[in-house]
C-alpha cells in the first residue's frame, strides 16, 4: 500500500484514495469534429506502461481534489506529484 | 506406543506441569512448552498424517513454521473446528483435540492409500488430462475427486471467537527474535528509534537459544548463553517492544506489513473468553530489518517421506529445546557440517546414533573429528538409494556416490533404524524480501538465493540474508546494521567467536539411484505429494517456465507453499534443462506466509458491523409499521409494508392499487441529491445532461438523463432551479456517490474555468413522495396558504412552504405517473412531517408503499429504472427516448458517441414492453428472448429486464431489451423457460396512460 504525498494536504494512506487512470488525456473541444477513429482514439486508447506513467488520482476520502502522479508501474515508486494544470516536473 | 522417549529437561520444557491432550481420540501427556509435534514425538507417535495424492502415511519432518506433512485438525467442535494446522506450531494446552486429516476412515487404515499402489497411473498432470473428457463425466469424477481430496473440514457454525486490526507506525522493524533480530533490536533501540522486534515463536533466541555446544562460542560463552544473556537486556530497552508468536505474513511496498499475533491459541479453552484470539497487526515502518533466518533443505531420494524422516536441525532442536528423541536407532544423512551439530547434540544426551551417511567424501572439521571419536559409523561418499517401512521408517539402504555424483557405484548396505535425520544445507528465508519486490542473486559456490537489491528502506541480517554461519553473522551483522540505522557504533563491535563448523557442502539436488527413476518415488513437494519424476515429466511434455512447471507438477502449491522443497524443484529443472539457476529465476513467494484464519482478516468486521448501514430519517417509522427492508447499496430501505398475513406479492398489489385509486406515501430520502450553485450552473446542467437547462424558469423541475463519455446512460434524476445560480440535484439512490464524483472530475480537470460548487446534501434531507389522485387534497390539508391550482402549482414545478414553522421544499413531480408532491424537509423533521402526511391521508386511505410497488407503478408508465432496465450498454435512442437528447446543443458528455459507427447500429438491443399471451403469466426478471426457437442455434435476442403483474391493468407487464426492437412492435417472441415456452408480443413500453393524464388528475 503506497503512501501519497497530495499536493493539498500531505502524505496519506493509499486507501485515502482513489486511481483514475492515465493523466494528460484532455477532453477534445470540439468534439463533433472528430472522426469515429479521432474520438474512439481520446474515448478507448490507454496505456498500459511498465515503467514511469503520468496517471490521475482523487483523494476521495480527503480533500477529495483530483491531481496528477508519476509512478513507475515496475516497483510502485511515486516520482512525482502535482497539481492538475501544472506540467509535469519530470519527462 | 507408550515408549517415553523423553530423554533429559529440554530447556522449553517445564517437567512440573504436566498436560493432557487427546489425538485421533487418545489421550496422551506432555509438558507445558510443547508443541504438539513435540509432545507426539515424546509418546514415540510419528505418523500423523495422509499425503494428499497418494495418501501415503506422514510424519512430522520439521519443528517450524515450514512444516510440509504434520498438519492436522484441531478441535472437534463445529464452530471452533481448524484445519491445515501445523503441529510443530501447535502449543499444547489442558483438552486439547487434534486429528490427522485427509485420511478416511483413519490414519492408520486409509483407503486412500491404495492411491500409492496406482500412483504409475497418477503422474504429473494427471488430473489434467484425465477429468477433462468427456465432458459429461465430470459430475462423477467431481464426486470421487471431492471425498477423496480435501485437506480437513471448515467449520459450520460461526466463530465464537474475537478478532480485531490494529494500525502500528514505528522507527524499525525487526522481523524475528534470532541472533540477528536482537543484535538488530538492541542497536536500534538504543539509539533512541522506536521498534518493534516480533517472532513466530513464543519465545526469543531463534535456533541459537538452546546452543550449548563448546564449539560455537561468543565472548568464550557458547552461543546459546551469550543470546540469553542479550535477551534479558533488550527486555530492559525503553524503545523496544517485543511481540511473541507474532508471524509477519505480507510484506507490501512502502514498508507496510501484515503480522498476526497470535493472543490465546496457546491457551486452554475456558480460559480465551472474552479474550481477543488473533490481531492484524497492520505495519508502517521508516525502516524494515528481516532476519528470518533459514530453512534445512531436505534431500531428495527414493522413498525419502517416511514417518520417521525429519530433517537433522529438527532432530536436534527436539532434543536440546523439547528434551525428546526423535528415535532409539538415528541415522543421519547429510551433505554438509550441519548433521554433525544434531549428532553432538545427541550424543551428549545420550541419544544412540547407528551410522552418518555423508555425501562428501574429504570432510574435516572439529565436528567431525568429535563425532568419530565417540566410535560413531559415518560412511563418506555415500548416499542413500532407498528406504523401506510403511508406518515408520525401518531401514534405509546406501551405495557409494560416483566421484561426478552422476552415479551410485560399489554394492547395497542396509542399514536399520527408526529415525533418519536428512540435511541437504540451508536455504535463506528470503519469502518476506521478495514479497517486498525484492531482487534476488544465485550464490553459486553454496546454491543459495540471496538478497540483492531492496525495494524499499530495509535490510536483510543474517542467515536470510545468506549468513549461513555464526561468524559470518557475528562479523558481518553489527557493521551493516550501524551503516543502515545510520548510528554511531553497537555493543557488538568487538566480539570474540569461535565457530568450527566447515562451510563445505556437496550439493547434489536429486541424488542418483541404482534405479531408474521412473521406478523411484522422491519426493520435492511432500504436502502435494509432487515427485522428481513428475517435474522430469512435465519438462519432456514441453513445460520451460519454472511458473509453468511449478503449476503442472503442483509443486509448491500447498498450504506450505514449498518452503522444504522449492530450491530442489529448481535445480531439477536447472541440471534437466541446461539453465544456469540465477537465468531460472524463481518462482513467486506471495502472502500469507504461513495460512491466516478468515476471523483474523475480516477481524471487527462481522456481523452488523460487515458494511456500513445507512438509515433514512424515517427508518423508524418503517420499523413500527412491519415494512420488509431491502438492501440498496448500504442503504435500507422500505420493501414492503405486509398487513396480517400477506406475503410480499399480495401486499405490493394492495399496494399499488391503492397508490393509484387514491394515495399512497413513499420514503425517497435514499435519493442522491446534490446542491449546485455559482454562476456557470446553468451552463454546467448544460454539459453535464443530454438535454437543454439555460431556459429553465426558476421554481421548475426538469427530467435529466446523465451520459457516459461513450453515450450509455449512467445515471437520471430530476433537478429543480431553486434561484438564478441555484439547483438542488436528484440522483438515483446507488448511483449518488458515483455521479458526485464523476461532476467533481469534469469540473476540476476538464472545465476549471466553470465558477460552480457542488455539495452533496442526500443525508441532509428527508424526502416523502405522496401520489396519487387525492394527493392535493392531503398536501393542501397541512400546507394551508399555497395554491396548488394547477396553474400556479403546475406539474414540473417547486415552491418553498411552510408546513407548521417547518421550511421545505415541495416539488409536483411524479415517478409513478400520479398526479404527485415531493416533500423535502431538513432531515430531524422528517418523521413529523411524515406523520402529519399519513394523519391528514387517514380519510383518504393513504397507503404507505415501499421500494417493490415503486418499481411496479414506474413499470406502468414504462419509465426506467437506471442499472435495472439499463446497463452500461444502453444509450437513449436505445432506450427510446430520442426526446431528451438535444439536437441544438453542441456538446455535452456522451453526445459524440451517438453516432458512432457502433451506436447507430439498427440491431442493438433496444427497450420495448413486453406482453405475454397468457394475461396470468408473469415473465420471470433476466429471463433470455429469443426468436425462432425452430431455429437451431437459436438467437438471443434479448432478456427481460422488469417484469410485474400490474393490478391497475389487471395483466402481467415486462419491459426488455430486444435486438432492433424498435421496428417490432406487435411481433411475437418467445421466452424458453425450464419447462415451457412462453410467447410474448412486443409492445410500447408505456402500457397505462400514454396520455399523461392522470398528472393532471
Ligand atoms: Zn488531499
Amino acid at each position: 500500500m503506497f503512501i501519497i504525498n497530495c499536493p493539498f494536504c500531505g502524505e496519506r494512506e493509499q486507501s485515502e484514495f482513489k486511481a483514475g487512470g492515465e493523466a494528460h488525456i484532455i477532453r477534445p473541444k470540439q468534439p463533433t469534429e472528430l472522426s469515429d477513429d479521432q474520438w474512439a482514439e481520446y474515448l478507448f486508447m490507454r496505456k498500459n506502461i511498465k515503467g514511469i506513467q503520468f496517471e490521475r488520482w482523487n483523494h476521495a476520502h480527503g480533500c477529495r481534489k483530483w491531481f496528477n502522479l508519476v509512478r513507475d508501474t515496475s516497483n510502485d515508486e511515486i516520482k512525482a506529484v502535482y497539481k492538475m494544470g501544472e506540467k509535469p516536473p519530470i519527462k | 506406543m507408550t515408549k517415553n522417549l523423553r530423554v533429559k529437561t529440554g530447556k522449553a520444557i517445564d517437567e512440573t506441569y504436566r498436560i493432557s491432550f487427546k489425538f485421533n481420540g487418545s489421550t496422551y501427556y506432555g509438558f507445558k512448552g510443547d508443541t504438539l509435534a513435540s509432545a507426539l514425538l515424546a509418546n514415540d507417535i510419528h505418523l500423523v498424517g495422509r499425503s494428499f495424492k497418494y495418501h501415503r502415511p506422514r510424519g512430522i519432518m520439521t519443528a517450524g513454521s515450514e512444516e510440509p506433512n504434520a498438519i492436522v485438525q484441531l478441535h472437534d467442535n463445529s464452530s471452533r473446528t481448524e484445519p491445515n494446522v501445523r503441529a510443530t506450531e501447535v502449543e499444547i494446552y489442558e483438552g486439547l483435540e487434534a486429528s490427522s486429516q485427509n485420511c478416511w476412515p483413519s490414519v492408520n487404515f486409509d483407503v486412500g492409500g491404495i492411491n500409492n499402489f496406482l500412483s504409475p497411473l497418477l503422474p504429473a498432470g494427471f488430473y489434467y488430462k484425465t477429468f477433462m473428457w468427456p465432458a459429461s463425466f465430470w459430475e462423477k469424477y467431481e464426486y470421487f475427486i471431492r471425498k477423496s481430496a480435501g485437506l480437513g473440514k471448515s467449520p459450520t457454525k460461526p466463530d465464537p471467537d474475537i478478532y480485531e486490526h490494529k494500525y502500528i507506525h514505528c522507527d524499525v522493524l525487526v522481523i524475528g527474535a534470532g541472533i540477528s533480530g536482537i543484535m538488530a533490536a538492541k542497536i536500534a533501540a538504543k539509539n533512541n528509534l522506536k521498534t518493534l522486534l516480533v517472532d513466530e515463536k513464543p519465545n526469543l533466541g531463534g535456533s541459537t537459544i538452546y546452543q550449548n555446544s563448546d564449539h560455537f562460542k561468543i565472548n568464550n560463552q557458547n552461543s546459546g548463553s551469550w543470546v540469553e544473556k542479550e535477551i534479558n537486556e533488550i527486555k530492559k530497552l525503553e524503545n523496544l517492544e517485543i511481540k511473541t508468536r507474532t508471524t509477519v505474513v505480507a510484506y507490501h511496498g512502502y514498508n507496510f506489513l501484515l503480522a498476526r499475533q497470535n493472543l490465546t491459541d496457546h491457551l486452554p479453552i475456558e480460559q480465551r473468553k472474552n479474550k481477543t484470539r488473533h490481531r492484524l497487526l497492520k505495519i508502517r515502518a521508516k525502516k524494515v530489518i528481516t532476519a528470518t533466518g533459514s530453512i534445512e533443505r531436505p534431500m531428495i531420494f527414493d522413498n525419502n517421506d517416511r514417518p520417521g524422516i525429519l530433517l537433522s536441525s529438527a532432530i536436534k532442536k527436539y532434543a536440546d529445546y523439547f528434551g525428546i528423541a526423535c528415535g532409539e536407532k538415528n541415522i543421519l544423512f547429510t551433505n554438509n557440517d550441519s548433521a554433525y551439530e544434531t549428532a553432538i547434540s545427541l550424543i551428549e544426551k545420550g541419544i544412540n546414533i547407528e551410522a552418518i551417511i555423508d555425501n562428501r567424501e574429504e570432510i574435516n572439521s572439529k565436528l567431525i573429528y568429535e563425532v568419530e571419536k565417540n566410535n560413531i559409523k559415518i560412511f563418506k561418499g555415500y548416499t542413500i538409494i532407498d528406504t523401506s517401512g510403511y508406518k515408520r521408517i525401518n531401514k534405509i539402504s546406501i551405495m557409494q556416490l560416483s566421484k561426478d555424483g552422476q552415479k551410485v557405484v560399489g554394492s547395497k548396505i542396509n542399514l536399520s533404524c527408526d529415525c533418519l535425520g536428512i540435511s541437504g544445507g540451508w536455504t535463506p528465508a528470503v519469502h518476506l524480501f521478495t514479497q517486498s519486490g525484492g531482487k534476488l542473486r544465485f550464490r553459486e559456490e553454496d546454491q543459495v538465493f540471496i538478497p540483492n537489491t531492496y525495494p524499499s528502506d530495509q535490510l536483510s541480517i543474517g542467515a536470510c540474508n545468506g549468513n549461513l554461519t555464526l561468524d559470518e553473522i557475528l562479523r558481518t551483522t553489527p557493521e551493516s546494521l550501524i551503516k543502515f540505522l545510520n548510528v554511531k557504533s553497537s555493543d557488538y563491535d568487538n566480539l570474540e567467536v569461535l565457530s568450527e563448523a566447515n562451510k563445505f557442502k556437496r550439493n547434489i539436488w536429486l541424488l542418483p539411484s541404482n534405479k531408474v527413476l521412473g521406478k523411484t518415488k522422491s519426493f520435492v513437494d511432500y504436502q502435494n505429494d509432487a515427485t522428481s519424476k513428475d517435474i522430469k515429466l512435465a519438462l519432456r511434455e514441453g513445460f520451460r517456465s519454472i511458473e509453468h512447471v511449478k503449476r503442472y507438477t503442483t509443486t509448491g502449491m500447498g498450504t506450505d507453499q514449498g518452503k522444504l522443497g522449492n530450491m530442489h524443484a529448481l535445480g531439477i529443472i536447472s541440471e534437466t534443462t541446461g539453465t544456469k539457476m540465477g537465468e531460472l529465476g524463481t518462482t513467486t513467494f506471495r502472502p500469507p506466509y504461513t495460512p491466516l484464519t478468515f476471523g483474523t482478516i475480516v477481524g471487527r468486521n462481522v456481523g452488523e458491523y460487515f458494511d456500513v448501514i445507512r438509515k433514512t430519517p424515517l427508518h423508524d417509522w418503517h420499523i413500527d409499521n412491519n415494512a420488509e427492508f431491502e438492501n440498496v447499496g448500504q442503504w435500507k430501505r422500505a420493501w414492503y409494508y405486509p398487513r396480517n398475513t400477506e406475503d410480499m406479492h399480495q401486499a405490493v398489489q394492495r399496494e399499488s392499487k391503492a397508490a393509484r385509486a387514491s394515495a399512497g406515501i413513499l420514503d425517497a430520502s435514499t435519493l442522491g441529491k446534490i446542491d449546485i450553485q455559482g454562476t456557470d450552473a446553468s451552463e454546467f446542467l448544460n454539459r453535464v445532461y443530454t438535454n437543454a437547462w439555460s431556459k429553465l424558469a426558476i421554481g421548475k423541475c426538469k427530467y435529466g438523463l446523465m451520459l457516459n463519455e461513450d453515450g450509455m446512460v449512467y445515471d437520471d434524476g430530476v433537478t429543480t432551479r431553486l434561484g438564478e445560480n441555484h439547483y438542488i440535484m436528484t440522483t438515483t439512490t446507488g448511483g449518488a456517490a458515483n455521479v458526485m464524483s464523476k461532476l467533481e472530475d469534469y469540473l476540476q480537470t476538464e472545465w476549471p474555468e466553470l465558477d460552480v460548487y457542488l455539495t452533496s446534501v442526500t443525508d441532509h434531507y428527508a424526502t416523502i413522495s405522496v401520489c396519487g389522485s387525492n394527493s392535493k387534497k392531503i398536501i393542501s390539508k397541512i400546507i394551508t396558504d399555497v395554491d396548488f391550482s394547477d396553474e400556479s402549482f403546475p406539474h414540473m414545478s417547486f415552491k418553498n412552504v411552510k408546513i407548521g414553522k417547518i421550511s421545505c421544499r415541495i416539488m409536483r413531480i411524479s415517478f409513478t405517473g400520479e398526479l404527485s408532491y415531493e416533500i423535502n424537509v431538513q432531515a430531524n423533521y422528517g418523521k413529523s412531517v411524515w406523520e402529519k402526511c399519513m394523519e391528514a391521508g387517514k380519510e383518504f386511505n393513504i397507503t404507505p408503499y415501499g421500494t417493490e410497488t415503486m418499481h411496479l407503478l414506474r413499470a406502468e408508465k414504462g419509465f426506467i429504472i437506471v442499472g435495472q432496465d439499463t446497463d452500461a450498454t444502453m444509450t437513449p435512442i436505445d432506450l427510446q427516448m430520442d426526446w431528451i437528447v438535444s439536437k441544438k446543443k453542441y456538446d455535452f458528455i456522451g453526445k459524440r458517441s451517438l453516432y458512432r459507427s457502433d451506436t447507430i447500429r439498427e440491431d442493438r438491443k433496444q427497450l420495448v414492453g413486453l406482453l405475454t399471451d397468457n394475461p396470468d403469466e408473469v415473465l420471470e426478471e433476466g429471463a433470455q428472448i429469443v426468436g425462432d426457437i425452430k431455429k437451431s442455434p437459436i438467437e438471443m435476442l434479448g432478456h427481460v429486464t422488469s417484469s410485474y403483474f400490474s393490478p391497475n391493468l389487471r395483466k402481467s407487464i415486462a419491459l426488455g431489451v430486444v435486438k432492433g426492437g424498435k421496428n417490432m412492435m406487435g411481433q411475437k417472441l418467445t421466452i424458453p423457460m425450464e419447462k415451457k415456452n412462453i410467447n410474448v408480443t412486443v409492445s410500447d413500453p408505456v402500457f397505462l396512460d400514454k396520455e399523461n393524464k392522470k398528472l393532471n388528475a
